[in-house]
């Protein structure tokens, strides 16, 4: 597995070099071939504005071009521990340094993405529709393979080849632009002595601006398909079960609508392009290959290691993926047997999360229907959209004490005998029924007993 | 002439020698940096098994309160938990562990028969911790023996082996857990 990461680095760092080599290029006879001899650096300059602008930009914005507003919220292991177990299982199984955080993003539509350029800010994001959508074979799969783009150091490297791509591009209509502003003024004063020289260097900045773009875009987007059946690889190697990504990808594709967040700057962070899900063939532009085509490569794995893969790509796709020194480094794995368990978290039970994280008190109807009341609701009563009865808010209450210790005692005194919520010291919210009587309750997130003395008591 | 040439032998030794100190230093990192990660790969082994130690002794209370009647399967789970926390070595650890496997799975068929345990909450939540946790060591196996057979084959090749020789980098066992009694199938007594 580390040859396979060193290997990926020595490709990257060979693609971004001759990104480079490109946009130096594209500066320098740009430069001598507009403004005439000695031009050249003034170009180079203006290549690594360019290069540190686009730098600037990518970094400044990069958390909301990927969530492009549809904040999320970050879970915590009490929200959902078999979430977090399969996490966990794929941070062991990969071997990367830290847990990665867990992002759940409040949208129907199944998908999953991953980012973070420095192991401290590494994230994998879920929708809730993925949530309860997936069974844990498969939802496992899908966190394989956004570990494995943490592992490989995807992201840094997208990211890199994005910025290059867009630096090229900038550059290239620069040079362009000018070109053609300028092209009268050197006619007219341009000496006849450099003549030949100057010429070649126009026809060669002239190529680069015109083919110099195109060329980086067709490397970067067969880097980024490349990268995503690598992550197939290592997600079937993590997990052992390469059915359980298939099926997965199977029913993410299957998705009516891409989530509401998605747009086409973030679109190729996701494990199925959201807005080319169902393509069924992909072009030099696309971003991720058919997702047909990787499920049949997975499917047609015979084991589960590297090897697997590459025989079963190779037969699909022809060519070679994975370098044959990784190959060699890979141990053989066998297949793991499927699990039975469903879902981690059911239909409802992703938006009550999502709720509860922002603060929202849960109001249970006779009917049955779960009222999230939302943080700063003034009334004092709220009434079931469903059968319409009203039901009094909790109080919450006024002041959230500081965040305890699990050893340390808590104490809660109530402010009258309806419905009441309050927070407990680990964050959690408590929540008392018009029937409680006892004389403590127990908090479901830190498991610590909380005193609770009843509202005549306190007002005596 | 002469002494030019003797000039440009010794140039050319130097040369060799400079470009072998390199090598054996790139080599002797490499190789400590692939032991670091082995230690490590096993640390994170032993932390799931220490986890796993830890939440028997709660299961066992657990199931005591329901099932009275499973004295047997109660000291085969602790039997089998002590064995392993006394365990010494990779080799005897993956057989105690296997054997520990095996119990739960008896502990958990048994649990079957209850169905007021199987309600109980502290239960179910023990019983996915220690699922998951068996998932975790699983994987960190995996992971460990990758990097042990990585480092195997690069201390047993040529030319590392020079190396690791001089420098006593020792071949290192695969944590397999042995196929034995915890692969029968688990008995379910009605009694």
């Amino acid at each position: 597995m580390w040859e396979q990461i060193r290997a990926n680095r020595r490709r990257s760092a060979m693609l971004i070099s001759l990104m480079g080599v490109v946009l130096v290029l594209l500066g320098y006879c740009g430069g001598e071939a507009i403004l005439g001899g000695g031009g050249g650096f003034i170009g180079l300059i203006v290549a690594v504005v360019v290069l540190l602008v686009q730098l600037g930009i990518y970094f400044a914005g990069a958390r909301s071009l990927v969530l492009g507003g549809a904040g999320g919220t970050e879970l915590s292991r009490d929200d959902c521990p078999r979430l977090f177990n399969i996490v966990e299982e794929m941070q062991l199984a990969s071997g990367l340094p830290v847990t990665p955080k867990v992002l759940l993003i409040q949208d129907p539509s199944p998908n999953a993405f991953a980012f973070g350029h420095k192991p401290e800010d590494y994230t994998i994001g879920v929708t809730s529709g993925l949530l309860h959508r997936l069974n844990r074979d498969e939802l496992q799969g899908v966190i394989a393979h956004e570990t494995g783009h943490l592992k490989n150091q995807d992201v840094q490297f997208m990211t890199l080849a994005a910025v290059m791509l867009g630096s090229i591009a900038v550059l290239a209509e620069i040079v362009w632009r000018t070109m053609r502003l300028g092209g009268r003024a050197r006619s007219r004063s341009d000496s006849r002595g450099g003549g030949q020289a100057q010429l070649v260097l126009l026809v060669i900045a002239l190529l680069l601006a015109i083919l110099g773009p195109l060329l980086a875009q067709i490397l970067y987007f067969s880097c980024s398909r490349k990268r995503e059946f690598l992550a197939d690889a290592s997600a079937a190697q993590f997990t052992r079960y390469p059915e359980g990504l298939a099926s997965a990808l199977e029913k993410i594709s299957q998705a009516a609508e891409p989530p509401a967040f998605t747009n086409k700057a973030n679109a190729p962070m996701f494990i199925v392009n959201p807005l080319a899900a169902t393509a069924e063939s992909s072009s030099v532009f696309s971003t991720h290959p058919p997702t047909g085509e990787r499920i049949r490569i997975l499917r047609a794995m015979a084991g589960a290691a590297l090897a697997d893969y590459e025989v079963a790509y190779r037969s699909a796709h022809g060519g070679g993926l994975i370098g044959s020194q990784s190959l060699r480094a890979a141990p053989a794995q066998a297949r793991r047997d499927a699990s039975d368990e469903g879902p981690v978290l059911g239909r409802g039970e992703a938006r009550a999360t999502v709720r509860r994280n922002a603060g929202y008190v849960p109001v249970r109807c006779t009917c049955g229907l779960e009222i999230g009341v939302p943080p700063g609701y003034e009334r004092k009563d709220v009434r079931c959209v469903r059968c319409g009865s009203v039901w009094p808010v909790p109080a919450a209450q006024a002041a959230v004490p500081p965040v305890l210790n699990a050893t340390q005692p808590m104490r809660y005194t109530r402010q009258r005998a309806g419905w009441e919520s309050f927070r407990c010291g680990c964050g959690r919210s408590v929540l008392l029924s018009p029937t409680f009587t006892a004389s403590s309750v127990r908090c479901a997130g830190c498991g610590r007993q909380i005193e609770v003395t009843p509202p005549s008591a306190a007002q005596n | 002439m002469i002494a030019s040439i003797g000039l440009l032998i010794l140039f050319g030794l130097i040369v060799i020698a400079v470009v072998l100190v390199v090598w054996a230093i790139a080599t002797y990192n490499g190789l400590v940096q692939l032991r670091n990660q082995l230690d490590n790969a096993w640390a994170q082994i032993d932390v799931q098994l220490k986890r796993r130690y830890d939440l028997i002794p709660n299961l066992v209370e657990t199931v005591k309160g329901y099932a009275k009647h499973e004295r047997e399967t109660f000291e085969r789970v602790t039997q089998a938990r002590n064995m392993a926390v006394n365990a010494k070595g990779v080799g005897e650890r993956a057989e105690a562990e296997g054997m520990l496997t095996g119990a739960l799975k008896s502990l958990f068929a048994v649990a079957e028969a209850y169905p007021e345990l199987k309600a109980n909450q502290n239960f179910l939540g023990l019983q996915e911790e220690l699922t998951s946790t068996e998932n975790k060591v699983s994987f960190a196996r995996q992971f460990y023996n990758d990097n042990a057979m990585t480092y195997n084959t690069r201390i047993q090749t040529f030319p590392t082996l020079f190396i690791a020789g001089m420098f006593q980098f020792t071949k290192r066992d695969f944590f397999e857990v042995k196929a034995g009694p915890e692969r029968e199938a688990p008995k379910v007594s009605f009694s």
